[in-house]
């Protein structure tokens, strides 16, 4: 019985390592053929013509990451910072199961409530609205990280820091968020990592576009919905680059959490 | 976010020859601190009982007594650390060169620049040895330039004896020295705002043998220039270190006078029995 237990157990931990390891070799392998200079460099191609690439669902991304960054760190680690150094216990309950929730929130809900407060008033679909929804998502991410790693500075260094006539906000600026810095900027890497890979926020605020999109007002390519539009289409080489797509999201992804993971280590606790 | 203002210790009404307790031996001038009925209440508990006493200039005045008799909580008191805590209520006066520094009014942070801290575990910050004790000074902008400040970091790092031992790499980690050298740079960070009395709760309490030698001769050389108060429950180390001894018990001052006295011949007969070792 104890064998059978342990074999089942064992068998299932196996199954759970080796999904993640399964979808990267099948990524790699419906994927990497499709993987080549042009991809990363050239628009999409007219329909009906092989080849081309997703250069501007590359940037894409990248622009709407960066507006997820610019509105969801700051709210969200100010947030987390009023949690963990200002608020009282009762209060700082309140807010991180409110927090808690938010991030149960499913998104696409936070996808039409970007709908209607940004693509309705602007009159089309835009960067900025994709940015807003993704950033949305980011909120609470960074609240609970910041939250938490803030709460595992120890108390005694605030109180070092106070009793050399620090006042309270300087002590949080200068002690207390520079030792939890690694830990915060993993959160937030985590965060975008976790909304880079977002599709359904996406789906009615970027929209999407087989062309260039200019600034911050048009709708805009990005690798999910392009992954969500080349693999629903009828044609093989558009789904081969489903799947290169599909590679590039997870190495990015994948390079974010390992990157982060890394910074965490306890290997490198030099201090600065 | 308040503008900083310097500002200046709120007089207060009443003149400060009134002695309601009596001073320590050997002080002819003033005290530096004069505690009167000072009762600390944590919610509903009370730390602290009606305690009145006097830290007299460049003496170093030693509180014992066994865990939980308030010792800290009093040495809390002087620099106001006790306010972070939620619920705490204090009562009486702690007046520091005759002004109340619980009075309405006064700056907590222009406090705790003259009354100094050095805690019982050492908590340098995760930074160099050089910016642990450039912190305070950076932030009480107290250096004119890079070399001032640096001028300042030597100086603090020599009084506190560790200069020789880190001199060659001020810019490594504070968390790779050793726990007396750690706590000998927290003394250090103390020093560099120029502090006029250095509160040290329990400093050498988690060091070796060897550890607190040093830290214990470092007293000794700073009582020259400073105002030391030490909390401590190893009697033999206020015995060594100190000049004036106050003898708390649950919360109340059971007895205060010059170190020789209280140790070989102490008034009260709870005194006796704490320092022959009886209880505690």
């Amino acid at each position: 019985m104890n064998a059978a237990m342990l074999g089942l157990t064992a068998a299932c931990a196996t199954v759970a390592v080796g999904l993640l390891f399964f979808i990267l070799g099948y990524l790699v392998y419906q994927g990497a053929s499709s993987l080549n200079v042009a991809f990363f460099t050239r628009l999409p191609a007219p329909v009906g013509e092989a080849g081309g690439g997703m250069v501007n669902a590359i940037i894409g991304s990248a622009k709407l990451l960066t507006l997820a960054a610019l509105v969801g760190i700051p709210v969200g680690f100010l947030a987390g910072v009023y949690i963990a150094e200002y608020s009282s216990r009762r209060t700082a309950i309140l807010l991180r199961y409110t927090g808690d929730l938010l991030n149960g929130v499913p998104s696409i809900v936070i996808g039409i409530l970007a709908y209607s407060l940004v693509v309705l008033p602007m009159g089309h679909f835009s960067t900025i609205a994709g940015g807003i929804a993704l950033g949305i998502m980011m909120v609470p991410i960074t609240v609970r990280g910041t939250e938490e790693f803030l709460r595992a500075v120890p108390p005694s260094l605030r109180e070092a820091s106070l009793a050399l006539g620090a006042r309270r906000w300087v002590t949080i600026a200068r002690v207390v968020v520079p030792a939890a810095s690694r830990g915060i900027f993993t959160t937030m890497a985590l965060g975008l990592a976790r909304v880079a890979g977002e599709t359904a926020p996406l789906l009615f605020t970027a929209l999407n576009n087989r062309y260039w999109s200019h600034g911050w007002t048009e709708p805009t390519a990005s690798l999910p919905v392009m992954i969500y539009t080349y693999a629903t289409s009828p044609y093989d080489d558009w789904i081969r680059q489903a799947w290169a797509a599909a590679l590039v999201l997870v190495a990015v992804v994948l390079a974010a959490n390992v990157g982060g993971r890394l910074l965490l280590s306890p290997r490198r606790t030099a201090a600065r | 976010m308040r503008v900083r203002h310097v500002q200046a210790p709120v007089p207060i009404a009443e003149p400060p020859a009134r002695r309601e307790s009596a001073p320590a031996a050997g002080a002819v001038r003033p005290p530096r601190i004069s505690a009167r009925d000072v009762s600390v209440f944590y919610g509903e508990t009370q730390a602290l009982d009606h305690v009145s006493l006097e830290v007299a200039a460049n003496r170093v005045t030693a509180l014992i007594g066994p865990s939980g008799c308030g010792k800290s909580t009093f040495l809390r008191t002087l620099n106001r650390m006790n306010d972070i805590v939620p619920r705490m209520r204090v009562t009486g006066r702690v007046l520091l060169d005759g002004a109340d520094v619980y009075a309405r009014g006064v700056d907590v942070v222009q406090l705790r620049r003259r009354v100094g801290m050095v805690f019982q575990r050492s908590n340098p910050f995760p930074k160099s040895i050089f910016e642990n004790v450039a912190y305070g000074i950076r932030i009480n902008r107290l250096a004119g330039s890079r070399s001032n400040l640096h001028d300042r970091v030597e100086q603090s790092l020599r009084r506190a004896a560790l200069w020789g031992e880190v001199r060659d790499r001020l810019h490594h980690s504070a968390l790779e020295l050793s726990g007396g050298q750690q706590q000998r740079l927290c003394i250090a960070r103390a020093l560099a705002v120029e502090p006029e009395i250095v509160l040290m709760d329990e400093p050498a309490s988690a060091l070796d043998p060897i550890a607190t030698q040093r830290i214990e001769e470092l007293i000794y050389d700073l009582k020259r220039e400073y105002t030391i108060v030490i909390v401590t429950h190893n009697m033999q180390q206020a015995a060594r270190v100190s000049d004036a001894t106050a003898f708390f018990w649950l919360g109340r001052l059971v007895e205060f006078g010059a170190t020789e006295v209280l140790f070989t011949n102490p008034r009260e007969r709870l005194t006796n029995d704490y320092v022959t070792g009886r209880f505690g």
